[in-house]
Parts: structure tokens; C-alpha cells; sequence
């Protein structure tokens, strides 16, 4: 390209205005990541208020109704507000970069879906200050608790109508982008892992947030309309509530790792130097998790009093599950093996998250035996179990990619002194807080309580200090990104020097307009196939 | 704050790592699959994480290691798709065995019916006519950290659940208001409470003691304070605490019979109010602004007596005001509407009957 052209490229409207009015990727990209990261510390200081409280037996700074509206906002505020848009986020920066796209297929549209969230996020947080408080029946929202909610009710309902909108924009946006814009040359098996987990996550999003949006709707009709899907006494059945909302949920945790696999299968390629292992079984591997997911929702209800075949359905699918899973895992160990591995920032996060995530895998596995889960379920041992997947797994992973992309994004090198300070806190101090919730709930310590008996309170004790501890750790990564995007070292276009993928063809920072021509795959320019 | 509490804890308990085996042979099956499930998963850890190190460790630039250029290899990726996946059945066999001897709740040789309310247990023996509810027994200077915390600290209650060992014993679970879960865990289950439904489960405790659980569902604001605790008897105990029950029962019904004075009942409704109503209402009756209502000075308390038993009877619809006339006897309904329009400032100087309850209902 020649320097006019670039010049042209780079221009971007002036003011603050264009923040509001911009359908550019990039920039609607840096919204949905700059709106996670606020998201994630509200969330995070809800759980500050849980875990102080826990600190020790007895009540000591909360009411424990208010203890019930921290657990179930900050579920709230970091599964719809913080996870799912720092996703979204980064798939609006990469995807159009990675397979060399102009940008989303809809920009108007994409401009919305970012735009609904503030919106669905005040009104969710503004209940907090509404006569009853917040929703306290749990981010499940069970009825009949839930329908005990006060003022806060409908807001609630709406406020989760409207995430559900944003997430199937965002969603639709993403698959048309997808299958219509990529360059010629890139057929299907040719994307890069981190597009491919997302057109499968996409394709989740459309079939799971529509159920989500139903099963709340009928929540509402039978508060306000005199209904009775979930009331008993007017021939409905609470427990139908529960099949609904784990039809949504459980392809919802996947929606939320997915993305990461792929993030992950980006990194480690670039690090060890070679190829991703075994490609075509990854995108296998994927699809058939995806698939899965939908046939293993009631591993979250197996005390609901199920039908000993149903008992058993929901076991052998939920174990069966695993074995796409292992087989991600073992294709990352084998991509770094024999490798010619370094360790800057983003492999750290990549390493750490197979290691933790498959923790948490393996947590997983057990709460699948059905008559063991009748001893784990609704304990702290399943709260470490989704800690793990959910922070050590996604949020690392969203981490991993940050600092991964954030030289390619600004322009300008990170610290990588900071860049591993925040890692190793992180580290420590997530394990700390996570790990003793395994024995806790083993113990028999439930979830969802402010207080417990005294044989509980050591491992409180280490869980609290850990979670203020990885608290304050993330005030590091606040002031890198901030740090990186003021200041910081020039970075080449191709940032790291085992970088392979049509992002690294553009300069950094990546011009405002980036392939207005489709680019020609060069050879070797795809992770997968090797140089 | 934390030292008497530390002080009290039984120190085998302290830094608990893992499941407890319990005390019935389904607790032990299930122990056995939980450990045998871990130490799969230890194995499988330590194969992957140690080769994962290896190679960290071994194949780093700064050691001079080149890439290799290899991507794939059919052979190994079918071998680990296979392994894991006999494992797995393997697995799945004992698993099937325990899960299908849980769900047998055929031939019990007594019966349990267990309610949930919130926030208390109910318990029904069916085939004695005995019946009662269990409750909270902490008081609620430990819970506020005004007195130190005992030895069972929220794990204990006014009315344990009493049963035999050695007996099969089947649990018909439900609920009044919202969904909770009765959980033991020596017992090896848990099984939620869900209104309108029946659920089914069973135990065979092996050995005489005291077995303490909780709730395990998310059941509103007092969630965390609803503990179990079941003493297991030998079947001689047992039988002579149910004939002593039904003693107490009677002796019971023939109070209520009586004509009451305005101080007995205060006092006896007071017992009431804080052991039922005071979990919403609040000691001293002050409530919680927008979400449980005050009774100090409130119209239903100083208001006409016919309204106030009309409400402690039926409960409030869509609220969490339950109606409490199946829940309290005449004489206790009496006692605590006559102590709730006495207490508090509401000095009426109003007396209600165990009668007067009887015959509105
Ligand atoms: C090997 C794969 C996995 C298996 C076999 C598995 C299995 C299970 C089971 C059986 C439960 C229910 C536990 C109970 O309530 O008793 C559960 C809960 C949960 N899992 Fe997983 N899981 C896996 C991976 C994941 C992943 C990847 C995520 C998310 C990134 C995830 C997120 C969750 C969450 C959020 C819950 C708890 C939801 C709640 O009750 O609030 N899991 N998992
Ligand atoms: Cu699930």
C-alpha cells in the first residue's frame, strides 16, 4: 500500500461523539472490552462483599438477604457482563483481522448491540437501590424463590431481555461475517481456531438465548398475568423451570469457553514455534462439544428427583463430554511438545489455562457420576468446579488474549516486567482462593450461605484472602493496559516472531480501515499449516 | 471475634480435606466412586501436566531446542480419543450399580414424610402419627457475634429427627412454599423439596449417633440457618422416644382445652414469636423496612383481633407470609397473636383462646 492510502486508511472521526455513532469494528471492539473490564470489577467487588463476609462465622457486615443480592448479581454482572462481551469483544477486533475482512457484515447492527448493553446493565444494577433490593434467588432464578422478588423483578426480566438481544446481534453478525467475508483464498478448514470456536459459539448463542429469553417470559406472565407454568397449585411444575433454563445454561458455559479454546490454540502455535497438533480434530473436537452440549442439561438437577433412566441419559452424555474435551487438551501439550517454546506474557496465560482449566475439567468429571453428585451438588466443591472453567479457564484465557493482541491493538509493547507480576499474583492468589472450595464443599459446606458452622472457617479463611487478593491483582492489568496505550515501546507489525495469521500483515497499531482489498493468503500465512 | 469460635471447633474437623464416608452402605458405595473417580483423575493429571513440564522444561528456545515440524498423527489421536473412553465405561459400571440401588425405595420398613418451610423442617412419621417441626437452636447472639459460638454452631436444633437403625428408612420429601433440599451427609444424599411434588429417597443407618446436615437449595433470606440433625437409635430407643412423643402430644392437646390467662399466654407466645415469627418479623417486631413488615405499632397488631388471627391463619398470598394454621396448634396461635398484640408498645391488653382459634378454622 502506498502512504496516501494509509493516511486514508488511519482517518477516524474526532470527539467523543464517534464513540457513540461508530460502526467500526475496532473501535466497537475496544467498547465491548473497555465495558467487560469495568463490568468485571463491579461484579468482582460484589464478590469482595461475599467473601469478607465469609471471612468468619457469624454475620458480620452483611444482612443475609443482601448477602443473597451480592451472590446472585455478581453471577449476573460477570456471566452476561463481563465474560460474554470481553468475548465479544475480542471477536470483533480479530475476527475481521484473521480472515482478512473490511470489517463486520452489519455495522449498524453492530453499533446496537453494543450500545443495548449499558442500557440492560443500569437497569440491572439500578435494582440495588429498589424497595426489596436486588434479585436474591440465585443467577438460576428458580422459581418459586424468584417470584419473591420485589420491585426489582421485571427489571430483572427485561434487563436479561435485552442481554439476550445484544448477545443475538452480536451473534448474527458474527456468522454472516464468517461465512460471507472471508478472503477467496480461506475455505472453512483453512480459519484459524479462534474464528472457527466462534462461528460454533455463534451458533450456540442463537440456540440457546432464545430459550433463556422464553423461559424468563414465562416467569413474568406468571407473576403479573395470572399463569401457572411454574405454580403447582395451578397445575404447572417448578421443576419444568429448571429443564428450560439448563437447556439454556448448559450450552451457556460453553458459549463462555469456547472463544477461550480458541485463544488458547492461537497462542501456544506462536510460542512453541509449530504448527497447532492435530487441526481437523480440533474443529472436530469443537463441534462435537458444541453438540453435546445440548444433551446434558440436567447434570444440574440431578437431586430434582428425576427418573432413574433419565438419571442415567444425563450421566453417560455428561461423562461422554469429557472425551472431546481431553482431546483439546492433549492436542495443546502435543502442539508444545518438541516445540522451541518462550514465555512472554501471553504463554504464561495460555499454559496456566490448560493446566486450570483441565482442573477444573476433572472436577467436572466427577460431578458427572450421578450418585456422587448427590453429595456434591449445591456445595462449595461446584463452586470451585465453575471457578476453575469460568476464571482460571475464560477469564485467563481473555487475559492471554489481551496481552497477546493488546501491541497490535495500540501500537505500543506492554511491560512485560508488569505483564508477569500480574500473571504470577493471579495465579497464586486465584489457587488460593479456588482450591480450599473443593474441600469445603467436600466437608459439606452448601453454597449460597453467609454463615457456617465453625469446622468450615480455616479454608474460608485462605479463600478470602486469596479472592482480596486477586481483587487487587487486576488493578496491575488496569494500569499496564492503561500504561501500554499512553506509552510503551513501538511494536512491530508482526509483534511476536512466531506470529503467523493475516493480522500480523497489517501495521500496528492496525489502521482504522484494514483490508479494503481482500489480501492474497501468502504461503505459510496460515497457524496451522506450518511455515 | 474468631478465637472462641476457633477454640470451640472439634479439631479432627479443622482443615477437612475430603468427603466424609458416612454411615450407610450407599454413603460408602459413594465415597468408593468418589475416590475412585479422583484417582483417575490424579493419574490423567499427572501424565499430561508431567509431560506438559517435560516439555516446558526440556524443549525452551533458551536451551537451544528447534521446532519440530509435526501436526498430526492419526494413530496417537485415535488412541487417546479410545483410552479415555474405555475408562469412562469402565467408570460407568459401578456408577450405574450404586445409582440404581439409590433409586430403590421399595419395602421400607417406616416412613418419613419431610416438608420444607420456609425456614424449618417438618417431620411426619407416618405409619405413628408423630409429628413436629425442627428448628434453628442456635441463638442469635452467636449468630451476631455477641456470645461465643458453641460446638455445633448452626448445625443444631430444638427437635433432632429420631430413627431407628438397622431399619430401611424411605423419605417422601415436599414442600409449603419455595424449593429447599434435605441434605445428611453421612447419610450420602441430598434430594430436593419442590411444592406440589413428592420426591422419594432411602437410608439404613448402620450405627447409633447424631448425624447433622443443611439445607442445600437456596431457599430465601434465611437459607444458610435451616440445619438437620437426625439421632440414630437402636430400635428399642427408638420406639420408647416415639410411645414418649405421643405422650407429649397428648398431654399437649389437653392444655389447649383450657381456659388461658392473659400472662400465661404472653409468655408462651413469646417463645412462639421468637422461635417462628421473629426469623421476618425481627425480635422486637420492628421488621425490615420493604420487605418484612414491622409489628410494632402496625394496624393488623392494633388493629380489630379478627383480621390479625384472619392473617396468622391464612398467610398473605404471593408473600412470604405462610399461613400458619397447619403449621401451629390452636393454643400456639393463640399464644402469639395474644403476645404480638401485648408486646412491642402494642399494649392492647387483647387475649385470644386456643378456642377461639378452633373455631376459625
Ligand atoms: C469436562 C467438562 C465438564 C463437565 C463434565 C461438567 C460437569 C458439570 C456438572 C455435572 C455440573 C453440575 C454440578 C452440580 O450442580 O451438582 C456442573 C456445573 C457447572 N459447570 Fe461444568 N462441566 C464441565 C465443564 C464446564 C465448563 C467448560 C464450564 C464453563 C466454562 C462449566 C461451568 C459450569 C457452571 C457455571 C456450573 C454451575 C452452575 C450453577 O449451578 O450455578 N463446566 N458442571
Ligand atoms: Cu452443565
Amino acid at each position: 500500500m502506498t502512504e496516501s492510502v494509509h493516511a486514508h486508511a488511519d482517518e477516524k472521526p474526532p470527539g467523543l461523539w464517534r464513540w457513540v455513532v461508530t460502526t467500526n469494528h475496532k473501535d466497537i471492539g475496544t467498547l465491548y472490552l473497555l465495558f467487560a473490564l469495568l463490568m468485571f470489577f463491579i461484579g468482582g467487588s460484589m464478590s469482595m462483599v461475599i467473601r469478607t463476609e465469609l471471612f468468619q462465622p457469624g454475620l458480620q457486615f452483611t444482612d443475609p438477604l443482601f448477602f443473597n443480592q451480592m451472590t446472585t448479581m455478581h453471577a449476573l454482572v460477570m456471566i452476561f457482563g463481563a465474560v460474554m462481551p470481553a468475548f465479544v469483544g475480542l471477536a470483533n477486533w480479530q475476527i475481521p483481522l484473521m480472515i482478512g475482512a473490511p470489517d463486520m457484515a452489519f455495522p449498524r447492527m453492530n453499533n446496537w448491540s453494543f450500545w443495548i448493553l449499558p442500557f440492560a446493565f443500569s437497569m440491572l444494577l439500578s435494582t440495588l437501590f429498589m424497595p426489596g433490593g436486588a434479585p436474591a434467588g440465585g443467577w438460576t432464578m428458580y422459581p418459586p424463590l424468584v417470584l419473591m422478588t420485589g420491585d426489582a423483578f421485571p427489571y430483572l426480566i427485561f434487563s436479561i431481555h435485552l442481554m439476550g438481544l445484544s448477545s443475538l446481534m452480536g451473534a448474527i453478525n458474527i456468522i454472516v461475517t464468517i461465512l460471507n467475508m472471508r478472503t477467496p483464498d480461506m475455505n472453512l478448514m483453512k480459519m484459524p481456531l479462534f474464528v472457527w470456536t466462534w462461528l460454533v459459539t455463534a451458533f450456540l448463542l442463537i440456540a440457546a438465548m432464545p430459550v433463556l429469553a422464553g423461559v424468563v417470559t414465562m416467569l413474568l406472565t406468571d407473576r403479573f398475568f395470572g399463569s401457572s407454568f411454574f405454580n403447582a397449585a395451578g397445575g404447572g411444575d417448578p421443576v419444568m423451570f429448571q429443564h428450560i433454563f439448563w437447556f439454556f445454561g448448559h450450552p451457556e458455559v460453553y458459549i463462555m469457553i469456547l472463544p477461550a479454546f480458541g485463544v488458547v490454540s492461537t497462542i501456544i502455535p506462536t510460542f512453541a514455534r509449530k504448527p497447532l497438533f492435530g487441526y481437523a480434530s480440533m474443529v472436530y473436537a469443537t463441534a462435537s462439544i458444541a453438540f453435546l452440549s445440548f444433551i446434558v442439561w440436567a447434570h444440574h438437577m440431578f437431586t430434582v428427583g428425576m427418573p432413574l433412566a433419565a438419571e442415567l441419559f444425563f450421566m453417560y452424555s455428561t461423562m461422554l463430554i469429557a472425551v472431546p474435551t481431553g482431546v483439546k487438551i492433549f492436542n495443546w501439550v502435543s502442539t508444545m511438545w518438541r516445540g522451541s517454546m518462550t514465555f512472554e506474557t501471553p504463554m504464561l496465560w495460555a499454559i496456566s489455562f490448560v493446566v486450570l482449566f483441565t482442573i477444573g475439567g476433572f472436577s467436572g468429571l466427577m460431578l458427572a457420576i450421578t450418585p456422587a453428585d448427590f453429595q456434591y451438588q449445591d456445595t462449595y466443591f461446584v463452586v470451585a468446579h465453575f471457578h476453575y472453567v469460568l476464571v482460571t479457564g475464560s477469564v485467563f484465557g481473555i487475559f492471554g488474549a489481551v496481552y497477546y493482541w493488546l501491541p497490535k491493538w495500540t501500537g505500543n509493547m506492554y511491560n512485560e516486567r508488569l505483564g508477569k507480576i500480574h500473571f504470577w499474583c493471579s495465579i497464586v492468589f486465584s489457587n488460593l482462593l479456588y482450591f480450599p472450595q473443593h474441600f469445603l464443599g467436600l466437608a459439606g459446606m452448601p453454597r449460597r450461605v453467609p454463615d457456617y458452622a465453625i469446622q468450615f472457617t480455616d479454608w474460608n479463611q485462605v479463600s478470602s484472602i486469596g479472592g482480596i487478593g486477586f481483587g487487587l491483582t487486576q488493578l496491575i492489568f488496569v494500569y499496564i493496559v492503561f500504561q501500554t496505550i499512553r506509552s510503551g515501546s513501538k511494536a512491530p507489525a508482526r509483534v511476536w516472531d512466531g506470529a503467523i495469521g493475516l493480522e500480523w500483515s497489517v501495521p500496528s497499531p492496525a489502521p482504522y480501515h484494514t483490508f479494503q482489498e481482500p489480501p492474497k493468503l501468502a504461503e505459510g500465512e496460515l497457524q496451522h499449516e506450518g511455515t | 471475634m474468631v478465637l472462641p469460635g476457633l477454640a470451640a471447633s472439634p479439631a479432627q474437623a479443622d482443615f477437612a480435606l475430603n468427603m466424609r464416608q458416612g454411615v450407610t452402605p450407599i454413603s460408602r458405595e459413594i465415597y468408593d466412586l468418589h475416590m475412585i473417580i479422583l484417582w483417575i483423575c490424579v493419574a490423567i493429571g499427572a501424565l499430561v501436566f508431567g509431560a506438559m513440564f517435560y516439555s516446558i522444561v526440556r524443549h525452551r528456545r533458551s536451551k537451544g531446542a528447534v521446532a519440530a515440524k509435526f501436526h498430526e498423527s492419526t494413530l496417537v489421536e485415535v488412541i487417546w480419543t479410545l483410552v479415555p473412553s474405555l475408562i469412562l465405561v469402565a467408570m460407568a459400571i459401578p456408577a450405574t450399580r450404586t445409582l440404581i440401588a439409590m433409586e430403590d425405595t421399595s419395602d421400607p420398613d417406616l416412613t418419613i414424610q419431610v416438608t420444607g418451610y420456609q425456614w424449618k423442617w417438618h417431620y411426619r412419621y407416618l405409619d405413628d402419627e408423630v409429628s413436629f417441626f425442627s428448628l434453628l437452636a442456635t441463638p442469635s447472639d452467636q449468630i451476631k457475634n455477641r456470645s461465643p459460638k458453641g460446638e455445633n454452631y448452626l448445625l443444631e436444633v430444638d427437635e433432632p429427627l429420631v430413627l431407628p437403625i438397622r431399619k430401611k428408612i424411605r423419605f417422601l420429601l415436599g414442600s409449603n412454599d419455595v424449593i429447599h433440599a434435605w441434605w445428611v451427609p453421612d447419610l450420602g444424599w441430598k434430594r430436593d423439596a419442590i411444592p406440589g411434588f413428592i420426591n422419594e429417597s432411602w437410608t439404613w443407618i448402620e450405627e447409633p449417633g447424631t448425624y447433622r446436615g443443611q439445607c442445600a437449595e437456596l431457599c430465601g433470606r434465611d437459607h444458610g440457618f435451616m440445619p438437620i440433625v437426625v439421632e440414630a437409635k437402636t430400635e428399642e430407643e427408638y420406639r420408647q422416644w416415639v410411645e414418649s412423643r405421643k405422650v407429649a402430644q397428648r398431654s399437649e392437646q389437653a392444655l389447649a382445652e383450657q381456659e388461658w390467662g392473659l400472662e400465661q399466654l404472653v409468655e408462651r407466645g413469646e417463645d412462639v414469636y421468637n422461635k417462628i415469627c421473629a426469623a421476618c418479623h425481627q425480635p422486637g417486631g420492628v421488621g425490615i423496612p420493604n420487605v418484612f413488615p414491622a409489628l410494632k405499632g402496625s394496624p393488623v397488631a392494633t388493629g380489630p383481633v379478627d383480621a390479625h388471627i384472619e392473617i396468622v391463619m391464612k398467610g398473605k398470598q404471593g408473600t412470604a407470609m405462610q399461613a400458619f394454621a397447619d403449621q401451629l396448634s390452636d393454643l400456639d396461635i393463640a399464644a402469639v397473636i395474644s403476645y404480638e398484640r401485648n408486646a412491642f408498645g402494642n399494649d392492647s391488653g387483647d387475649m385470644v383462646q386456643p378456642a377461639q382459634i378452633k373455631s376459625a378454622r
